[in-house]
């Protein structure tokens, strides 16, 4: 029997809507959703496909045998697997305290019943693996906005200028915001791209600015100085709703598209010509606040000079400008119901909140939990629980990392592949892949806002379960099973749409509910109320920052030049892969099966490392990791630029494993590395030094 | 006389290799045979940014293909409409389609052993659809065209 089954792609976070056709409990057909996306898709959503079918996942719950790390594991029931991880738990908050155990998730829609679980526990410590992505952007608008990182949406397709700062949007695919993009480029509009080496989007741009590594912020500063010099902002808006534009002046004053294209390396003219363009297009000039910006010392400034860049256009609530994201009460009706739990009033372990008061406390910093393992500061940590979360892959040193964590009593991961984290860890559960599960209605803001839902297309391959059945089998084992009052998924999702008009049937006609038939705007004479900073008013010089003793406006200080012989190792995305978690796929290492490091050409030259040679790359301490070389013009010489996610160490991943080279395993020492204002890590803070690597591959003694 | 091609916008072509991955999923096809290619020059700087042009290969579906008179059990088969397709009940997987086409554009598919190529996805196309790779390209690149809307 054929069906056809609405659902949300899960190869990337970014959830694309899609269709699914079944037959015989078999995919036959696949694709984005043809009121959205119109059928597009990319070649991860495709594979998904064979991501079912991966027999390199684990199959069934596992309990390990050897040390961490040994990869000898027990294959147990599901009912062996709760008791056991609900045993130790139980048996850690009666020596340790709940606030001992950490819950980490990927993020994204459904982190109210990850935070449900742990603060029903007992556990104020929710985390997840944004302080190595958005962290930075995230807090930038909020001290700037008052609104996080999501706090507006792009309306690309109606813009005149799309400015990029290393936001690589075609390789790290939206397909919405790409199909809107092409569409803006189609009518004539024009793309700016900013970053150290050429991308994908960079070839479709209509300037480049190929500039210095870690000198995004001179760069934007040298546009803020031209942009007031020529009186290009919209005066009326920054009257009406920001505070500190004055002090922005002053400070801006030094930093000339002179001074700001010496910095960089780019063309002064190209600076000033873009500010004519800019002229010519603004207020529909979008200036992207970045997405990934846990990069350099100073990526937080850099973000925040953007958001100020946006703000000078007055871009805000405007056609082809930033839009303020609308919910249910926006359309006059009522929203869906969402697990949930209050906080316990307790201290984090990561210090948010009491001693960093200027971070948002939600999923607090990752990376801060460390020395509570290590020194129990400010309590004991002796539990970890990662949700679709990898910290030895999105976060530096995992070599010392699980130093850190060999404190811990347990250690959990759940997931639908083996993480680098989940094979260290103590049990794996096995989560279904997004084909094979449903996952709980969420509310997708914006100007038109909609319900979307993901829903099972398969029934599961192998023995593996849905997060909303494992977190209620947790939850009931550990009496705080009343926090999710369901049994089956349709009893939750009633429960979600009891408050609304609409039922699960509803979401059948296109795979989603829109709660506006036409995009919805604010009156621009009539936003306040919209900027949630302890003034009300957008704020460039910020209280929380201020208080915190950290600068608003933060004076430039050039990055540091690699030592000789070195290179600051950066790394970025191809658009078949989702970072480590997809390198296994069979189709998607079919087209790439391994990265290499590109490195410039005349560098190369002095190296003597020509295209494809072998190179070792080898961190401070000696760690090395040998890789093929891309030799290009198009990349700046103090860099060197590797796909994130590979190298990976599990054994049962044939395919994957130990293919290409890990950037975070050269990042040694780099846990400290991270920004005081923003909280992200700085991930494009390493230097590798970079040789011809003495295996000569050609030689081989065999007969 | 061929009735379609697929063209490729490559202004709008992001080289994602979307299309190679829709094609496979859809024929079902193993690690192996990849039956559309995304291809791109090396890169150049134009007025200081970097171009290239990305180019599309499946199948020419020639007006006059070597592939069909060479194949020993008549499996290779060109339509009516232009379209050559393989009938899998009747290819042996010799090859001699591959060695015949200039481009050797037939493949093995190791999982039957069969010759697979490119057939414009003919039982989409029958239903009134479009090849997998353009109805689902991801920043729709891809047309598929019918000759006469270009006017030849």
């Amino acid at each position: 029997m054929k069906k056809s089954v609405y659902s949300m792609c899960g190869m990337c976070t970014v959830r694309c809507p899609i269709r699914v056709e079944v037959e015989n409990n078999k995919v036959v057909w696949i694709e984005g959703n043809q009121h959205l996306l119109g059928g597009a898709l990319c070649a991860k959503g495709s594979a998904g496909v064979a991501l079912v079918a991966d027999n390199e996942r684990p199959q069934q719950p596992l309990i390990r045998e050897g040390g961490r790390g040994a990869g000898r594991w027990q294959k147990v029931s599901w009912h062996t697997a709760y008791d056991y991880i609900t045993d130790k738990l139980k048996k850690i908050k009666k020596e340790h305290g709940p606030e001992s155990v950490v819950l980490s998730s990927r993020g994204g829609p459904w982190q109210d019943m990850y935070k449900t679980f742990i603060h029903a526990f007992g556990s104020p410590n929710y985390t997840n693996h944004d302080n190595t992505c958005g962290r930075n952007t995230h807090h930038a608008s909020l001290s700037l906005n008052g609104v996080g990182r999501t706090g507006f949406g792009y309306d690309i397709k109606n813009s005149k200028h799309l400015v990029l700062f290393g936001r690589n949007m075609f390789a790290s695919l939206k397909i919405a915001e790409n199909l809107q993009t092409m569409d803006m480029l189609d009518n004539g509009g024009r793309l700016t791209y900013v970053d150290v080496r050429q991308s994908m989007t960079g070839l479709k741009a209509s300037r480049f600015f190929q500039v210095r590594p870690g000198t995004d912020y001179a760069l934007a500063l040298g546009m803020i100085h031209e942009i007031i010099k020529r009186g290009l902002y919209d005066e009326e808006f920054i009257d009406r709703y920001v505070s500190g534009f004055d002090e922005l002046c002053y400070f801006v004053e030094q930093y000339t598209p002179q001074w700001a294209a010496k910095e960089c390396g780019v063309k002064e003219k190209a600076i000033l010509d873009f500010v004519d363009e800019v002229a010519e297009d603004m207020p529909q000039v979008i200036f992207h606040p970045g997405w990934n910006l846990s990069r350099y010392k100073d990526s937080f400034y850099a973000s925040r000079a953007l958001h100020i860049l946006n703000v000078l256009m007055g871009n805000i609530e405007t056609k082809g400008g930033l839009i303020i994201p609308k919910g249910p009460s926006d359309c006059g009706i009522k929203g869906i119901r969402n697990l949930d739990c209050p906080k316990p009033d307790i201290k984090r372990a990561d210090g948010v909140g009491w001693k960093y008061k200027h971070f948002d406390k939600g999923p607090g910093l990752a990376h801060l939990f460390f020395d509570a393992m290590e020194k129990h500061d400010p309590y004991a940590v002796k539990a970890w629980i990662a949700m679709r979360h990898d910290p030895f892959t999105s976060m530096p040193d995992p070599q010392r990392q699980k130093r850190f964590f060999d404190n811990c009593d347990l250690l959990v991961s759940i997931d639908t592949h083996y993480s680098e984290f989940g094979w260290y860890s103590d049990v794996i559960l096995p989560e279904s892949t997004y084909l094979e599960r449903d996952n709980p209605i969420c509310l997708q803001k914006g100007p038109k806002p909609r319900l979307a839902v993901r829903r099972k297309a398969l029934e599961p391959e192998f023995d593996t379960k849905a997060g909303w059945e494992i977190f209620k089998q947790l939850a009931d084992r550990l009496d705080i099973g009343d926090y999710f009052p369901y049994k089956t998924i349709e009893e939750l999702y009633e429960w979600q749409l009891e408050p609304t008009e609409f039922t699960i049937d509803d979401f059948e006609e296109k795979g989603f509910i829109s709660l506006s038939d036409k995009p919805i705007m604010f009156d621009r004479q009539e936003l306040a109320g919209q900027f949630n900073t302890p003034s009300g008013k957008i704020e460039i010089i910020s209280k929380k920052l201020e208080d915190a003793n950290l600068p608003s406006l933060l004076t430039y200080e050039s990055p540091r030049k690699p030592p000789k012989g070195m290179f600051r190792l950066v790394y970025g995305r191809a658009a078949v892969h989702s970072h480590s978690h997809t390198i296994n796929n069979p189709l998607l290492h079919e087209l790439m099966p391994k990265n290499s490091l590109w490195i410039n050409k005349k560098i190369a030259a002095k190296l003597g490392v020509e295209e494809n040679d072998v190179v070792d790359v080898i961190a401070e301490n000696g760690v090395t990791e040998r890789v093929r070389a891309r030799v290009t013009e198009f990349i700046h010489p103090e860099a060197v630029y590797t796909v994130h996610g590979f190298g990976r160490q599990i054994p049962l991943q044939t395919k994957a494993y130990h293919a290409g080279l890990s950037d975070q395993k050269l990042m040694v020492n780099k846990l400290d590395d991270w920004d005081r204002a923003g909280g992200a890590i700085n991930l494009c803070e390493t230097f590798v030094q970079v040789r011809l690597s003495p295996n000569n591959p050609k030689r081989s003694v065999e007969l | 006389m061929n009735n379609y091609m697929i063209y490729l916008n490559s202004k709008r072509c992001i080289g994602c290799h979307g299309c190679e991955v829709h094609c496979k999923i859809n024929k079902g096809l193993p690690v192996g045979p990849i039956l559309c290619e995304i291809g791109h020059d090396p890169l150049k700087s134009v007025k200081g940014v970097p171009k290239t042009e990305f180019t599309f290969r499946s199948c020419f579906h020639c007006d006059d293909p070597f592939c069909v008179p060479i194949c020993p059990t008549a499996a290779m088969i060109k339509r009516p409409d232009g379209i050559v397709y393989i009938d899998q009940e009747r290819c042996i997987g010799c090859m001699a389609c591959a060695g015949a086409c200039p481009w050797s554009i037939p493949q093995i598919n190791p999982d039957t052993n069969k010759a697979v190529k490119c057939d414009y996805c003919l039982d989409r196309v029958d239903r009134g659809k479009r090849p997998a790779c353009v109805t689902k390209c991801t920043t729709h690149a891809l047309k598929f065209v019918t000759i006469k809307e270009v006017g030849l």
